[in-house]
């Protein structure tokens, strides 16, 4: 079957009709832009912070298979079972060989990209696994029965009454409630006898430490400490590229992580988790589902280096326009655009060209990825791959040729200019100018500026 | 120094103006200046959208119209990035090597090269919103960039500064794309135009009467947003104000 590409346009001139929506989201992510500049100036080691953290990740990458034999070997010796899933189906058969093995009806989840991006709760909820999101936007996201929209904040598009009205078909709470914190207090209430009575918890990770076979896992709800602990049962499944070398690295991702994020100094919560409860179980599943394959890519292997700090979506004047759900996939905004290529190539066909290349992205970067140089670069490989629309390739076939011959480019030019100065409006702007639709069209110029020069220079040193 | 002059083709069709202020300011300042009558584009557009081997024919022109001069100047921020950064669907030769080493957008020419300190001609009695493309605010490097925290530099303004009687308007977002982003601005006509529209609103709320950029694709996209939503601001290029432009 033909996988279709992601609509980006079109999901965003949708979003882009909501006023009130669009407002409160493009200024929520600027916000979050802001507070990260703030505290990026309270550190005159910013630059060398990123340097480092940079370094430390490519370092990192390049010994991939050493660091991971380190952290499993170390890790059991802390008494962690480790398991390797090599796609999304072994990762999610594991998890659910776990919960079977101690007879788990209920899960309880902190949030994970990972899992996302596996569609678990897809796998485990038709065998009979009740799964509770614990993340207070991931709640909702599940309750709507959403995909995250940003990789920290999954709920950024929903305004208080979208909420309310989840809530209200969920929890039966008041649909005009507009106060968040009693809908803070609605989920609340509605998690707590569901967390106490869970069988398993399940956490993501944001780094794994090889020399010591522990993981770190940073909230800012203490949800993924509660998911963790009060089961005995504790399963974190972590992405292979999360591991850093050693202890002292970790100082240098933590400085970065949530200052880059949402502006503040630190996560709430800075878990160091190090084996199992006294009587319990620790698993951790490491997750490889394409990441192998992309550290082979010569331009685009970088992208490993991601920390999901989302400060790129933060400051990306697109996605802050677009929302997270017109990308269509479980990574959105430039990071999304970049990574998604590699999962599936004409279904995320659209997403590197859902940029203005304007870089603002590759300067937060805490990890210093080259984002807008990756989109430009899938651009070219999707060109080739022809994996662009068959208009875009031939109207481009057709751009080059004119261009590449000087006659046929100054015809063009000309007759552009006489249609801009004769054409009635109508001609003009109608369903096959895109341009028109929004925009007035560049006014007609009297004479261009080549036939200009040689009227005004050429001929007069002639004369 | 000979300079060969390169007019982009949006400047070419659409804003003469700015292309004959470009080489009038140039002739001003002593320079000895040639147009290449046969050129056409830098290969960009294709380039940008991903069809590379499709800019090999512009770019073979331009090479062959440019590798005679010491520099290549252009009024364009986005077109000296091209070649100088990403001109590479033909084989890279020496003049090809000679003509991405030595091309600079406008701006960056006066500043770093000429390091022109008067422009004594030149008057704009005005306040305008300083308009930094992306590809010279974050490519080129022609002013510091607010993502990095550096300490503020601003090629453009130290040169507006040297004309009379204007002042600036500061914009909430100075950084923030507008949008244009080539064939973005239609194959994501909603996003682009939203864009456009949000950094004209942002400039005229500052008080800004004109927009003044060294990027004529940008402005051609803003000016379009602004004029369908009778937002009433004015565009104008540096180099037209540079080169006495009283509005």
């Amino acid at each position: 079957m033909k996988v279709k590409p992601v609509n980006h346009a079109k999901a965003a001139e949708v979003f882009l009709q909501d006023e009130p929506h669009l407002k409160f989201h493009d200024e929520r992510l600027w916000d979050m832009r802001q507070k990260r500049d703030q505290q990026m100036h309270i550190l005159p080691e910013w630059q060398e912070l990123r340097a480092r953290a940079s370094e430390i990740k490519e370092h990192t990458l390049a010994h991939l298979p050493e660091y991971l034999e380190q952290f499993e070997a170390n890790a059991k010796k802390n008494g962690i079972h480790v398991h390797w899933a090599a796609d999304a189906g072994e990762h999610n058969r594991i998890a659910g060989e776990i919960l079977e093995k101690h007879r788990a009806k209920s899960l309880i989840k902190s949030k994970s990209m990972v899992t996302e991006e596996c569609d678990m709760r897809g796998y485990l909820e038709p065998r009979g696994i009740t799964v509770t999101e614990t993340d207070l936007g991931e709640r909702i996201q599940q309750l709507d029965n959403q995909m995250p929209s940003h990789v920290v904040v999954p709920a950024v598009h929903k305004l208080i009454p979208d909420v309310a009205k989840v809530f209200a078909e969920n929890y039966q709470t008041d649909p005009n409630e507009r106060d968040p914190h009693a809908l803070a207090e609605a989920q609340r209430e509605a998690a707590r006898p569901v967390i106490l009575s869970a069988d398993a918890g399940m956490t993501g990770g944001n780094f794994l430490v090889a020399e010591t076979g522990t993981f770190v896992v940073c909230t800012n709800e203490g949800n993924a400490d509660l998911s963790s602990t009060v089961t005995g049962l504790h399963i974190a499944t972590l992405g292979i590229e999360r591991i850093i070398p050693r202890m002292a690295d970790l100082g240098v991702f933590v400085r970065l992580l949530s200052r880059s994020a949402l502006g503040s100094p630190i996560t709430q919560y800075t878990t160091h988790f190090r084996g199992p409860q006294k009587g319990g179980e620790m698993h951790v599943i490491l997750v490889d589902n394409g990441r192998s394959q992309r550290l082979g890519m010569d331009d685009f292997w970088t992208s490993l280096k991601c920390i999901r700090c989302g400060a790129c979506m933060n400051t990306c004047p697109v996605y802050r326009r677009s929302g997270g759900l017109s990308y269509g996939a479980v990574y959105s905004g430039p990071i999304g655009s970049i990574l998604d290529p590699t999962f599936n190539e004409r279904k995320y066909s659209t997403l590197p060209f859902a940029s203005t290349m304007n870089g603002s992205c590759t300067n937060v970067c805490p990890v210093k990825i080259n984002i807008h140089e990756q989109l430009y670069k899938w651009r070219r490989v999707l060109a080739e791959h022809h994996e662009i629309p068959f208009v875009k390739r031939e109207l481009m076939r057709m751009a080059g040729r004119i261009m590449g011959k000087p006659v046929l480019y100054r015809a063009a030019i000309n007759s552009t200019n006489a249609a801009l100065g004769n054409l009635p409006r109508v001609a003009l702007y109608n369903w096959m100018n895109p341009w028109g639709k929004n925009r007035e069209l560049p006014p007609a110029a009297k004479q261009s500026f080549h036939s200009w020069y040689k009227e005004n220079r050429l001929k007069k040193e002639k004369a | 120094m000979k300079i060969g002059l390169f007019i982009p083709c949006y400047i070419d069709a659409f804003y003469p103006g700015a292309g004959i202020a470009t080489l009038e300011l140039l002739e001003k300042l002593g320079q000895d200046v040639d147009y290449p009558l046969n050129q056409t584009c830098c290969g960009q557009p294709m380039a940008n959208s991903g069809c590379n081997s499709d800019a090999a024919g512009a770019e073979d022109l331009f090479v062959k119209n440019f590798a005679q001069y010491d520099v290549i100047v252009m009024p364009s921020g986005s077109c000296a990035h091209h070649v100088r950064d990403n001109f590479d669907a033909i084989p890279q030769s020496e003049a090809v090597t000679h003509v991405r080493q030595n091309t600079y957008e406008l701006v960056e020419f006066l500043h770093d090269v000429l390091k022109v300190d008067a422009f004594p001609w030149a008057e704009f009695p005005h306040r305008v919103g300083l308009h930094n493309s992306c590809g010279t605010l974050r490519s080129l490097r022609t002013a510091s960039m607010s993502e990095l925290g550096e300490p503020f530099f601003s090629k453009p303004m130290d040169l507006l500064q040297k004309v009379k009687g204007i002042s600036f308007a500061k914009p909430s977002r100075p950084d923030e794309c507008c949008g244009f982003g080539g064939t973005f601005s239609v194959t994501e006509e909603a996003v682009s135009a939203r864009m456009g529209l949000d950094k004209v609103t942002d400039h005229y709320n500052a008080g800004a009467e004109y927009i003044v950029s060294a990027d004529t694709s940008c402005m051609m996209h803003q000016e379009g947003c602004a004029k369908r939503a009778a937002v009433p601001v004015r565009f104008i290029h540096i180099a037209e104000i540079l080169n006495g432009a009283r509005s």
